[in-house]
């Protein structure tokens, strides 16, 4: 007879590392990430919406700053947040209507989200700086 | 203690329900956006833009949905990761004041233009 009481010990050889993560899961967590980055933006963004829509001269005062090299980082850093966030999100809403949930289809659209949202933050880069 | 019931249905699907339609308005929105933005930007093309009733009306649809989604969003960050309820629910209501603080400020920019 079995003990059925004793806990059995298990090995444990889960490595969540984000490094070990296959790809479906880096676009996941990224889009978690991205979605609380987006979160805690929403102050700058709506900062600038103010001052730019305020007058003239606000306008002014928002393009000049937008001219820094470190806002246009962050710029370009919130714009990968955002496409990443919502390549991500589009691929979430297929896969949530059973789209796409094969594993070998969820990899492919994975590595798609990374692909299109890099590719539009450059496009997107490269026409700002 | 109360004896709650923690199986069953419909359990969170309103709100799962919720965060994926306001997705789908705000992917709405950014696309109409990509296509009416003032090229090249001015001050003039700007105003313009947000001057205009149902650019206004769009905008409100697109803080009512980012209000709703990220609320849905960062409770589900909050559940996942903080296990003390007291500080969960500070946050929680610290995420709240913070997204309706946002949103009244972007109501207050639409319609002083
Ligand atoms: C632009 C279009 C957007 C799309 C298509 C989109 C899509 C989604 C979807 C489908 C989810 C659900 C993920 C899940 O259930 O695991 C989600 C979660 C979330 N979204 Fe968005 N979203 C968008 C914009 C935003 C914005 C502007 C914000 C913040 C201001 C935001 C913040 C969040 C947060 C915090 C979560 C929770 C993340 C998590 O639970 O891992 N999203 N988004
Ligand atoms: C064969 C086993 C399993 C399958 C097929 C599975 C599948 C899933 C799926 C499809 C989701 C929804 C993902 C999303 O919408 O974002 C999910 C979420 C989740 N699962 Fe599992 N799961 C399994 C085992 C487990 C186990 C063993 C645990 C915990 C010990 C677990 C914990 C969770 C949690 C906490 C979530 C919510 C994560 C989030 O939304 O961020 N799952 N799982």
């Amino acid at each position: 007879m079995p003990d059925l009481t004793a806990k059995k010990k298990r090995p444990l050889w889960y490595n969540l590392s984000p490094l070990n993560l296959p790809l479906p899961g880096l676009v996941s967590i990224l889009h978690r990430v991205s979605g609380v980055v987006l979160f805690l933006g929403l102050i700058a963004f709506l900062y600038l919406l103010d001052l730019s829509l305020a007058s003239e001269s606000g306008y002014a005062q928002a393009a000049g700053l937008l001219r820094a090299p470190i806002a246009k980082l962050l710029v370009i850093a919130s714009i990968w947040a955002l496409l990443h966030h919502m390549c991500a999100g589009i691929r979430h809403l297929f896969l949530d209507v059973d789209i796409g949930t094969s594993l070998r289809t969820a990899r492919r659209s994975a590595f798609a989200v990374f692909i299109a949202s890099l590719a539009l933050t450059a496009s997107i880069a490269v026409r700002i700086w | 203690m109360v004896n709650r019931i923690i199986v069953g249905a419909h359990y969170g699907l309103k709100d799962w329900l919720a965060q994926r339609i306001t997705a789908l308005l705000m992917i709405g929105y950014t696309v109409i956006f990509l296509v009416v933005w003032p090229r090249p930007m001015s001050y003039a093309g700007w105003k313009a833009l947000f001057a205009q009733g149902w650019m206004r009306f769009a905008t409100f649809l697109l803080v009512a949905s980012v209000l709703i989604h990220a609320w849905i969003g960062m409770r589900n960050v909050w559940m996942d990761y903080v296990k003390h309820t007291g500080l969960r629910l500070a946050l929680e209501v610290a995420t709240i004041l913070w997204l309706v603080g946002c949103a009244g400020w972007a109501m207050q920019i639409l319609w002083r233009i």
